[in-house]
């Protein structure tokens, strides 16, 4: 089931259905071609990951013989690392190809090193990039690859929201019904607007917050654009945190740039740890046991109190850990069903 | 269904009571080649022989007083025909014991090409070494394409190459059967 309304949060990039159905995916570039039901079954197969990853050898042969290059036009930690070991854990081969020095920031010279890349015979490519839809410029003219979006620009962050999610489904036992507050500069976030698809698709309740300059205008006032049966239009946004996190089951900040003060979104950073940093006062609001969560890299201080970025509400190192198991399930999923049938096994 | 199939595409081999009797004695015949409970693990191959063997292990308790250990393998992330596969899923592998120096039963519903339970031995070797692995299974089918046979068999069944063998029980499939279909399709 795929969501026909893309242009939702101002996003242009898609128009085409990149995947032949969703039980056989070739690309994961955003949660909005993900139903529900695909969801919760990448989830129970990171479940599955999970264990592989507890073992004293953390080594499985389910992908040998595979190549996986992650292409990273923008500087990441935690999500080429955890896709490297994803891989490594797997027994593919995994490339890292680094664009520093290079001059790749053009569509063009991406396509033809995607082109370059599939020529060599990869299967997949992870690709982090300023710009919005370059995930899905290579996913339209690689037909012998699979893409996955590990960030594009400002729009879509598709495996930072699973790992999200399996975090949160692990923690609460269930996502349907779940009270979850995003605080912070969602409009400049790609991990809130993929998180946006996924969480309303498997039935959260998804809650903004934070200053009116950083807010998402299609989901501000009266919703103008929004049609009425879009996903979207049943997010709430309430600028004033401590109303919003009452009852929270999930308190998820989000990072806040430091440049975003500079070009006049903010007024002054005090006044946004004043009304918007993530502590334990304000946490003390929202339901008990409720989850924070952060992903990452942190401004501690800044959108998150240092205690309770380290305090036992925080779920934020689980969420890395699982960021691992979530790729392996992505990467098992895409290379798996690829060719043509081969034998009969009961 | 292949219309030019004088039989009917679904026949039983083994009903409710014939399940049963056959687990109960393999249950028997475990306990005897193994001389008791000691140092024995029921594996279940997911998703049948799971069941299979919690079936077996209280078999196993209500002759000896004693169960052995469950665990469940999933041998999706070991098998050799991973691209033909289309949308496998996984699921956890739960080993509450340490496998190593166990004398291991696993434990399938159907054998057939072999391949399933080559995928199972590495699985179960990347988890440690254990003492020994033995092989039960409620129906075997023939047509092995490795050397591999089983320890303890439920029933031997000749099949040809377009039937499909189907385990249900009650626990997964609203019945409590073995079947033969006839697959309506040409066999390569």
């Amino acid at each position: 089931m795929t969501t026909p309304d893309s242009m939702a949060l101002g996003n242009d990039a898609r128009d085409m259905a990149l995947t032949d159905s969703a039980s056989n995916r070739r690309n994961v570039l955003d949660l909005d071609d993900f139903s529900a039901e695909e969801i919760f079954s990448v989830l129970d197969d990171t479940g599955a990951m999970v264990e592989v990853l507890g073992r004293d050898i953390k080594k499985v042969p389910t992908l040998r013989g595979r190549v996986v290059v992650t292409m990273f036009y923008e500087s990441s930690t935690r999500t080429r690392i955890s896709f490297e070991e994803a891989g490594k854990v797997l027994s593919a081969d995994v490339i890292n190809m680094s664009s520093s020095g290079s001059s790749v920031d053009k569509g063009e010279s991406l396509l033809n090193t995607g082109l370059t890349l599939q020529a060599m015979g990869v299967d997949v490519v992870v690709v982090r990039h300023p710009h919005a839809g370059a995930p899905y410029l290579l996913a339209r003219h690689l037909p012998k690859v699979s893409v996955i979006n590990a960030g594009d620009g400002l729009h879509a962050h598709p495996t930072q929201a699973l790992l999200d999610m399996y975090t949160m489904r692990e923690k609460l036992g269930s996502l349907s019904g779940a009270r979850v507050v995003i605080v912070g500069d969602v409009l400049h976030s790609r991990v809130a607007r993929s998180n946006l698809w996924g969480l309303t698709k498997v039935g959260a309740q998804v809650i903004l917050s934070g200053p009116t300059t950083l807010m998402p205008l299609d989901l501000l006032g009266g919703r103008g654009e929004l049609e009425e049966d879009h996903p979207f239009a049943q997010v709430d946004v309430d600028t004033d945190l401590d109303r919003a996190i009452q009852g929270a089951d999930v308190v998820m900040a989000l990072r806040l740039q430091s440049e975003r003060q500079h070009s006049g979104f903010l007024p002054s950073l005090r006044e946004y740890i004043r009304r918007w940093q993530v502590t334990e006062e304000r946490l003390g609001k929202a339901n008990p046991g409720a989850l924070v969560m952060h992903p990452g890299p942190m401004n501690e201080g800044v959108e998150i109190s240092t205690s309770l970025a380290h305090g036992d509400s925080s779920v934020i190192e689980a969420q890395v850990t699982n960021g691992v198991a979530v790729r392996m399930a992505l990467l098992y999923r895409l290379c798996a069903g690829q060719g043509n049938r081969i034998g009969d096994d009961p | 269904m292949a219309p030019n199939s004088n039989e009917r595409p679904e026949r039983q081999i083994m009903d409710a009571q014939e399940i049963q009797r056959s687990l109960s004695r393999i249950a028997h015949e475990i306990l005897e080649r193994n001389r008791g409970v000691g140092r024995l693990v029921l594996v279940g191959i997911h998703t049948r022989g799971v069941i299979l063997s919690q079936r077996l292990a209280e078999n196993i308790r209500r002759f000896e007083g004693s169960q052995p250990p469950l665990a469940e393998l999933d041998i999706n992330l070991y098998r050799d025909d991973l691209q033909a596969r289309e949308n496998p899923r996984v699921r956890p592998t739960k080993f509450p014991v340490d496998v190593r120096g166990k004398r291991v039963v696993l434990v399938d519903d159907v054998l057939f090409t072999g391949r399933t339970i080559r995928a199972a031995l590495d699985a179960l070797s990347d988890l440690g070494r254990p003492r020994q692995v033995q092989l039960a299974i409620l129906v075997d089918r023939g047509h092995r394409e490795l050397p591999i046979r089983a320890d303890y068999v439920g029933k031997n069944v000749p099949t040809s190459l377009d039937e499909e063998v189907k385990v249900r029980l009650t626990e997964t499939d609203q019945a409590e059967d073995v079947i033969i279909v006839k697959l309506g399709r040409e066999v390569k």
